[in-house]
């Protein structure tokens, strides 16, 4: 049985990705854990740029905070000789994850300035990461600002960064946009070798009781599948970039739909932070009984079956509104003379 | 106040300045106290840093103090004026103005080519910032620009401005506070004669209330519609600045105009008075702890609470006259006041008030606690340390005295042996009590049997209606004495107040208990003697700028913990508890206030040798300071701190002497970790170090919570050693 597959021009031995998320991979030790559960490659937690610089300026305020106030007390910290206030430790990470692990290792940015995309690409490339996501994370609230402005925005990053480096580049962007298709396809003229469906955004919630907004964590369950899984199947056909799944991957069979519907591979976070690690080797297993069971024989076989040009019915996944939905239910005359 | 010399040629020898070419002053509100001027030479170089911006010059002028404008004029100064505070904030730099400052020296002073000192002034900044980011060196190198084209100089005009210096302390300040403690606090101390000092050393309380130091930017403003009456403002305020009382409404008939006033949501005890709180604007440091623990919000606009911040210049007056108006309004009597609940206990007068410790101190509302609770009849030995010098540095002192004129003693001796200090007032208190007690029986006939008897069978006095009882005998007992025609009665005269239970407490930081006093405090506590001892572990020396202790966690980075303390915290609780007869007490007043009022209220009833040991978060830890209060409570909630009372008085009942009063552990402890700089800048410094040593934490905090409930599961009666 041949689970391999390939994303972004590397070699996979199978379709599982544990995605971006700092729980998961912000430890050597859990990579190893990672890699020895089954992992194929690793996209790496995100370096944010803007965390970076915040931190500097935190950094520097509680040092100096106090400070040469009082004669007993000038300062109230050593003053160390080095700081590593810049990208210097994720770099460091990834030299380590990629001396440390053999499968193919893939990092993370989040920029904040446009130098900044670019300047950190280039160090990550540097460091021997095999490839970058672009976490293109962006909650734009300026009403004066349209959303014409900010694709091309985010098309202008993903050109930049591309003329930068030479290793493959994805893009991991948030389904809020009024064409999706026409957007994937920019990107994918603009060079991005793969798009990964979809972002997940913290959603704050409210607290009535203490008056309060409070941050949960917004791990993905079971039917949030669906909506990669509706616009993978679209964009197959549509764009060459590769293609992945995240984002409510759960079981095996989840993997199998994701393939079916176009991803070359699946990205899990949610259901490795629910169950821990050895959790995908479970999935894989999964997919093994599955593939057994209904005798395919490998990933390849799969890929793009139940896109929209290959599924037996193109048009369900343009359908839109449950009313239409409910249209391909067989409804008794009489039923609906009672409704009407 | 710092004098510089600048010179072509090495300066080796160390005298102060007598004719300034330059002097600069950074706070505005020093012109109105201080001569800043008095060392100016004649065509001299003066800068201040004023409230008010380039475009308008004038009102600088207007604005300086009478007796400033007319030594300028006399003396031909030239004077310079940025508007510092506005320049710093706008470039980031917060509240801190020395770089502002110190360019616009250069710019002025002559002691270089400006541009040379200017461009030396990046290249340092540059030097010493590099380490720490690119953003770090630009936002201090736009500060220096930014100072350049904020830096004016002010037009002398005519010295008829109508602002006037005021005197060191208020022409209404008793004689010795403002012509002896006023003269020390404008810096004429020197020029005091030795016969003006007292000759025992003993000065009197409650005197920082007249410095009115005037430096919070911002005041809390009460909305009382929104108010739930709970006391947790007044019980954080570190410097006794908020208070609430209960009072009859007809008090209201002379209050100032914009007063405010409610109705006590208390109908139970308080049933039919009113309810204030109110701020003392002039004494506020404007830290905001108390905005931050207020349970209150507005249900409409819940960024708004029962106490919002202010600016306080337009407040100033009004709330002025609003505080003094407060102050007149009767405290609430202490015997039928419910001292048990914060809400109730708040009421207590402070006698700890406006102290010199930093805005948002941790350790501060501790010691206001015990003035409140016991102030009116306690002994205070104070360990050298934060404590001491914002508790006794001359020229005021925060402790207070009751209308009655009662208040706390205070001294310090050392650093070393205030455990031992104490022990020496309990000792001899003792003794007093027992001598007054000796002639009250021999002279049971002169004073009558009725009320020498009265005033020996209450030597226990357990509550506050006991001590009320027992000081109105005592005062009837005085004058009495002064009729008998025994030397014993004079005698008597001199001890009688000995008659009224004392409550002695022995009161320092970590750097004292776990470190450099250790020997001498757990040797009082083995004498078993009745004395109740604070221990405000900030974890750190704080009063001498951050040196690690033996109250240092494991991973914090303290001076000579510069890579991480690598071992654990001392338990200074769990070795006092193996004495058996120790009461001990671990408490966090920002993670559960009632627990820490409980734990005092135990601690001084206990009649042997008690121990609290609580939490103060300190600047030294590199935490917001306005929000350090409810930051205890992820300290606890993550095991880090633990909240528990060990009461031998429990074991002679059959009881568990010892409650874990936290909760397990829950969620680790990298979170609340991490929200201190002490263990934060680790990982920019030594990462790999770092997560080793919070592995280790983690390990520290988990074992120490098993051993703890083991101790609690152990259950095991014992007898008190005798």
């Amino acid at each position: 049985m041949d689970l391999t597959t390939t994303y972004l021009g590397l070699n996979l031995k199978s379709p599982l990705v544990p995605s971006a998320a700092a729980p998961l991979s912000d430890d050597l030790d859990n990579l190893r854990h990672l890699e020895d559960a089954g992992a194929a490659a690793i996209v790496l937690h995100s370096l944010f740029e803007e965390q970076l610089v915040r931190e500097k300026f935190e950094l520097h305020h509680h040092l100096e905070y106090g400070t040469e106030s009082f004669a007993e007390s000038l300062t109230y910290f050593p003053e160390p000789d080095t700081f590593h206030t810049g990208p210097e430790l994720y770099l460091e990470h990834i030299r380590e994850a990629k001396a440390a692990l053999s499968i193919p290792i893939i990092a993370s940015l989040n920029g904040f300035s446009p130098g900044g995309w670019t300047e950190y690409a280039k160090l990550m490339e540097e460091a021997g990461a095999d490839a970058i996501e672009l976490n293109l994370y962006f909650v734009p609230t300026d009403p004066d600002v349209s959303g014409a402005a900010i694709e091309t925005m985010f098309i202008e990053t993903l050109r930049d960064v591309k003329y930068s480096v030479e290793i493959p580049v994805a893009v991991k962007l948030s389904p809020y946009f009024s064409n999706l298709a026409n957007m994937a396809k920019r990107l994918d003229k603009a060079g991005a070798d793969g798009l990964v469906l979809f972002n997940r955004f913290m959603q704050p919630d409210i607290n009535p009781e203490e008056l309060e907004v409070e941050a949960v964590a917004n791990l993905s369950g079971g039917g949030d599948l669906r909506l990669p899984l509706r616009w993978i199947a679209i964009l197959h056909d549509r764009v060459g970039a590769d293609l992945a799944a995240t984002g409510g991957i759960q079981h095996g069979r989840d993997v199998i739909k994701a393939v079916m519907a176009g991803a070359k591979v699946a990205q899990v976070c949610s259901a490795l932070l629910r169950h821990g690690f050895p959790y995908l080797t479970k999935l894989e297993d999964e997919i093994r009984h599955w593939m057994e069971e209904y005798e395919y024989e490998s990933i390849a076989q799969m890929h793009g079956s139940m896109s929209q040009a290959n599924s037996p019915d193109a048009s369900a996944f343009e359908r839109a509104q449950y009313v239409r939905a409910i249209e391909s239910f067989y409804v008794p005359d009489a039923a609906l003379r009672v409704l009407h | 106040m710092s004098h510089l010399r600048f010179g072509a040629n090495p300066i080796r020898s160390t005298y102060l300045i007598d004719q300034a070419n330059f002097i600069a002053c950074h706070q505005w509100n020093f012109l109105e106290k201080l001569d800043v001027l008095a060392r100016a030479k004649r065509g001299s170089t003066f800068l201040v840093n004023s409230p008010f911006d380039a475009d308008n010059p004038a009102e600088t002028w207007a604005q300086l103090p009478i007796e400033i404008q007319e030594t300028i004029v006399r003396r031909e100064l030239k004077v310079y004026a940025i508007n510092a505070y506005k320049v710093a904030r706008e470039n980031g730099m917060g509240g801190r103005i020395n770089t502002v400052m110190q360019t616009c020296f250069f710019a002025l002073a002559n002691v270089l080519p400006a541009d040379q000192a200017i461009a030396e002034i990046k290249h340092a900044i540059e030097k010493s910032y590099g380490k720490k980011g690119a953003e770090i060196v630009a936002m201090n190198i736009k500060a220096v620009d930014a100072t350049l084209e904020n830096l004016y100089e002010v037009p002398i005009g005519s010295p008829d401005g109508a602002v006037r210096r005021q005197p060191g302390m208020p022409n209404h300040a008793p004689d010795f506070i403002r012509n002896v403690e006023g003269a020390m606090l404008v810096g004429q101390g020197d020029a005091l004669p030795v016969s003006a000092l007292p000759c025992d050393g003993t000065y009197p309380t409650g005197s920082a209330k007249w410095e009115k130091r005037n430096v919070a930017q911002f005041i809390p403003v009460w909305d009382e519609d929104v108010c739930i009456q709970c006391g947790k403002c007044v019980a954080v305020c570190p410097h006794a600045t908020i208070r609430g009382k209960v009072y009859e409404p007809s008090e209201l008939e002379t209050a100032p105009a914009t007063f405010k006033s409610t109705d006590s949501r208390d109908k139970k005890a308080f049933s039919g008075l009113k309810f204030t709180i109110q701020v003392a604007p002039e004494d506020c440091t404007g830290c905001g702890i108390c905005v931050d623990v207020c349970p209150a919000k507005n249900k409409s606009q819940p960024s708004l609470k029962a106490i919002n911040m202010q600016p306080q210049t337009p407040l100033r007056e009004p709330e002025a006259e609003n505080w003094e108006y407060f102050l007149k309004l009767p405290n609430p009597d202490r015997r039928t006041l419910d001292g048990t609940h914060i809400r109730t206990q708040q009421m207590q007068q402070p006698l700890f008030e406006f102290s010199g410790a930093c805005a948002g101190c941790g350790e501060t509302p501790y010691v206001k606690l015990l003035s409140q609770l016991f102030g009116d009849r306690a002994a205070i030995a104070n360990a050298t340390g934060c404590s001491s010098i914002y508790g006794g540095n001359l020229p005021t002192t925060p402790w207070s005295k009751d209308a009655e004129g009662r208040g706390p003693t205070w001294s310090n001796s050392l650093f070393e042996d205030n455990a031992e200090f104490g022990l020496g007032f309990r000792v001899s208190i003792d003794k007093q009590a027992m001598f007054a007690a000796e002639l009250v029986q021999a002279l049971r006939e002169p004073i009558g049997a009725d009320l020498a008897d009265a005033i020996l069978a209450n030597a226990v006095q357990r509550d506050e209606s006991d001590i009320y009882d027992q000081r109105q005998r005592v005062a009837q007992l005085k004058p009495m004495l002064e009729t008998i025609d025994d030397p014993r009665a004079k005698q008597l005269a001199t001890l009688a107040d000995y008659l009224v239970k004392k409550s002695v407490w022995i009161v320092g930081g970590d750097g004292w208990a776990y470190d450099i006093g250790f020997g001498g405090l757990d040797h009082v506590i083995a004498s078993g003697r009745n004395v109740n001892i604070l221990v405000m572990d900030t974890e750190v020396y704080s009063n001498t700028g951050g040196q690690a202790s033996k109250a240092t966690p494991r991973g914090a980075v303290a001076k000579f913990a510069a890579g991480g303390k690598p071992s654990a915290k001392k338990d200074l609780g769990a070795i006092a508890m193996t004495y058996g007869n120790v009461y001990v007490a671990s408490v966090s007043m920002g993670a559960k206030d009632e627990h820490t009022l409980k734990a005092f209220i135990e601690a001084e009833a206990y009649d042997g040798p008690s121990l609290i040991i609580a939490y103060s978060h300190c600047i030294a830890h590199g935490i917001n300071m306005t929000t350090a209060m409810s930051h205890q409570k992820a300290l606890v909630e993550s095991g880090r701190w633990l909240l528990y009372r060990y009461n031998p008085d429990l074991i002679a009942q059959g009881e568990n002497p010892l409650s874990l009063d936290s909760r397990a552990p829950k969620q680790g402890v990298k979170d609340s970790m991490y929200m201190e700089n002490r263990f934060k800048m680790l990982t920019k410094t030594k990462p790999s170090d770092a997560r080793k040593l919070l592995a280790e934490a983690q390990a520290d905090v988990d074992a120490r919570w098993k051993r703890y409930q083991a101790m609690v599961n152990l259950h095991q009666p014992e007898t008190l050693p005798e």
